[in-house]
């Protein structure tokens, strides 16, 4: 699904320059459930945001579902991330002004799709995260957790190939965390492939495979055995 | 522009955020008013100040005569200038083309006027039916003089408004007589003058039954005319001092009167007065129109600002759209579109809401100054699509530059 080859990055900053990425190499198969651990500024945000399309490597080859993804424009790159990849944001990012069915539903207006099927996917998608009472409510309304997981379904109402989630947890408390992770867990066992960049031990844990950055290099790369979230709860 | 998709985005948006929708069109909408308003009262001065002016007509020119002040071929000074009316049927035929109304007078002197037992002393003047239209006379009642009153020299008289309330104390006077030094004239008519009071207190009669009902011969006292208006008033202008100064020579020739003897034979025209007051009218006009493109500007600058702040506002929710999706140029076209709708239903209100003031208030200012204010529809249009326009071009360029953002940097932004 995903394949990162050398891929380098640096900041330039005047005169300074800041190597952040130096030669990363991995893959992701479908269905894996992936964190990137590391401390900060180990690059992980960098990795998950070339990911994203949301920035560019300076040099190296991202290939994302036999797409070579390379000399994007804007344009093409709004299209990719609409069509392949769905955010999951540590701060939510929701619109404030739009109820949690609108903000479902967003992803899916710029796709194109008629709005009363948005409005369908976006309820489908909100029952699926446990919040269809709520579809209308506005983000302020919500608390933390359920905030995230209108965030979630929004990511997952586009049907991206990869969903991509920066510090899912980072902002909810524990027992609202694992809440969280059953939530994603779920998702990945009907088989989609998810990245998550934490640096919680415990988050990282409920995945299925640990990438450890440090310096802008894996040092290491091991498959773990999966805590199930609802264990915790 | 007319994707429905889009429009629901953008009503939605609008409506969820009431108070900077409200707030970005109070502007525009007040900015509107008040240029609205502004033009109504700027043409309400224009014709406030030229009723003012118009108690006579404005493009008059008039022939009085004295007694010469200097000797000239011969003959003494102290002669007075008698004008006959010859003088008048010379005028009217050398000048024909130019002249529009022409009429000569006779007055008498201290006319005592009777009706029953009341009696008045008024200015009693023989005249021509032009008479009506060089003294902006309106009537009220009955009928000016007109032609067959004059060649057949009858004995009718229009009177003044002052002169009727003073002489018939609300009777009907149409038909009833007056004597003027014992003679008996039949009311035909009373006039009003936008001159008021003092214009109203005269009596009118044909100038050939005064020639001979009081022994004037064919003497006439003086003559007036207007002259031909052409669409460009400095034209006219010159051409109404030209008419004056070729009037006043054939005169002076004719009466063998001095050439620059001043005083013997004085022919004014008014509309040189005229055009200092429309030069007055024109400079308030511009005061009110520069005052009216100050508060476009104004309000331009106000758009523009409200759209940097909004943009600079919804940084975050630009990132957010644009992580999910949403290609720069969407971004624009959606700003752009939002702006332009609340400016443009904004300033139809503040349009609306102007003209729908000047045309209730309108009609009850009649100040010495103000009257009947409005606004050219077609002005106001004009100045809201200008308005719409250029706080589009404000737009464009914050809606630019937020589409240019990486979505990593906006959604950085708190």
């Amino acid at each position: 699904m995903i394949q990162i080859k050398d891929l380098h990055k640096s900041y330039h900053m005047g005169s300074n320059s800041l190597h952040v990425l130096k030669g990363i190499n991995f893959d992701v198969k479908e269905g894996e459930l992936v964190s990137i651990m590391g401390s900060s500024g180990s690059g992980k945000s960098t990795l998950l945001n070339i990911l994203g399309m949301l920035d560019e490597a300076d040099t190296g080859q991202y290939i994302l579902d036999n797409v070579p993804i390379k000399n994007l424009n804007e344009k093409i790159a709004a299209r990719y991330r609409n069509e392949f990849l769905g955010f999951i944001f540590q701060s939510f990012n929701l619109i404030n002004y739009k109820s949690a069915a609108d903000n479902v539903a967003l992803p899916l207006y710029y796709k194109g799709i008629p709005r009363k099927e948005r409005t369908e996917k976006a309820e489908h998608y909100l029952e699926k995260v446990g919040l269809k009472e709520w579809s209308h409510h506005l983000p302020s309304e919500l608390s933390g957790g359920q905030k995230q997981r209108v965030a979630i379904a929004r990511a997952l109402a586009s049907e991206p190939k990869v969903l991509l989630a920066d510090e899912p947890t980072g902002a909810l408390d524990t027992k609202t965390s694992y809440e969280v992770m059953e939530l994603i867990q779920g998702i990945n066992d009907e088989g989609k492939t998810i990245l998550v960049v934490t640096h919680e031990e415990d988050i990282a844990h409920m995945t299925k495979r640990i990438v450890n950055l440090k310096d802008g290099i894996i040092i290491d790369d091991s498959r773990v055995e999966q805590v199930r979230a609802d264990q915790h709860v | 522009m007319f994707n429905l998709e889009r429009w629901q985005e953008i009503f939605e948006t609008l409506s969820k955020n009431k108070l900077r929708t409200f707030l970005t069109g109070l502007s525009v909408a007040s900015g509107i008013f008040i240029l609205v308003i502004l033009l109504g009262f700027s043409s309400g001065i224009e014709n406030g100040v030229t009723s003012e002016f118009q108690q006579d007509a404005t493009n008059e020119i008039s022939v009085r005569t004295r007694r010469t002040t200097k000797g000239y071929k011969g003959l003494n000074p102290g002669r007075y200038i008698q004008l006959k009316d010859a003088d008048f049927y010379n005028v009217n035929s050398n000048y024909d083309e130019f002249l529009e109304y022409r009429s000569a007078s006779y007055s008498i002197w201290g006319g005592q006027v009777a009706y029953k037992n009341e009696t008045g002393n008024y200015r009693v003047q023989g005249v021509m039916p032009d008479n009506q239209f060089i003294e902006n006379a309106d009537i009220g009642t009955g009928r000016y003089l007109n032609n067959s009153d004059l060649e057949e020299g009858k004995k009718v008289a229009v009177i003044g408004n002052k002169v009727k309330s003073d002489l018939f104390k609300g009777e009907n006077p149409i038909g009833e007589s007056i004597s003027i030094f014992g003679i008996n004239f039949k009311v035909v008519g009373v006039y009003f003058d936008p001159g008021g009071e003092r214009e109203e207190s005269g009596i009118f009669l044909p100038i050939t039954t005064v020639q001979n009902a009081f022994n004037g011969g064919d003497d006439i006292r003086d003559m007036s005319f207007t002259v031909k208006m052409s669409e460009n008033f400095d034209e006219a202008v010159a051409l109404s001092q030209n008419l004056s100064l070729a009037i006043e020579n054939d005169l002076k020739q004719k009466h063998i009167v001095a050439p620059d003897d001043t005083a013997a034979i004085r022919v004014n025209n008014t509309l040189e007065e005229a055009k200092k007051i429309y030069s007055l009218i024109d400079t308030i006009k511009a005061v009110f129109w520069f005052i009216g493109i100050g508060t476009i500007i104004a309000g331009v600058v106000g758009v523009g600002n409200i759209m940097i702040i909004i943009v600079k506002e919804r940084t975050k929710e630009i990132g957010i759209r644009k992580a999910l999706g949403a290609e720069p140029l969407s971004i624009i076209g959606m700003i752009l579109q939002e702006a332009v709708f609340v400016t443009m239903l904004s300033g139809l209100i503040g349009l609306i809401a102007g003209l729908g003031l000047l045309e209730l208030v309108g009609p009850q200012v009649d100040s010495a100054f103000i009257k009947h204010p409005q606004v050219n529809f077609n002005t106001a249009i004009t100045t809201v699509f200008i308005l719409v326009a250029a706080g589009a071009l404000a737009g464009f360029l914050p809606a630019y530059r937020a589409a240019k953002i990486k979505p990593i940097v906006a959604l950085r932004d708190e």
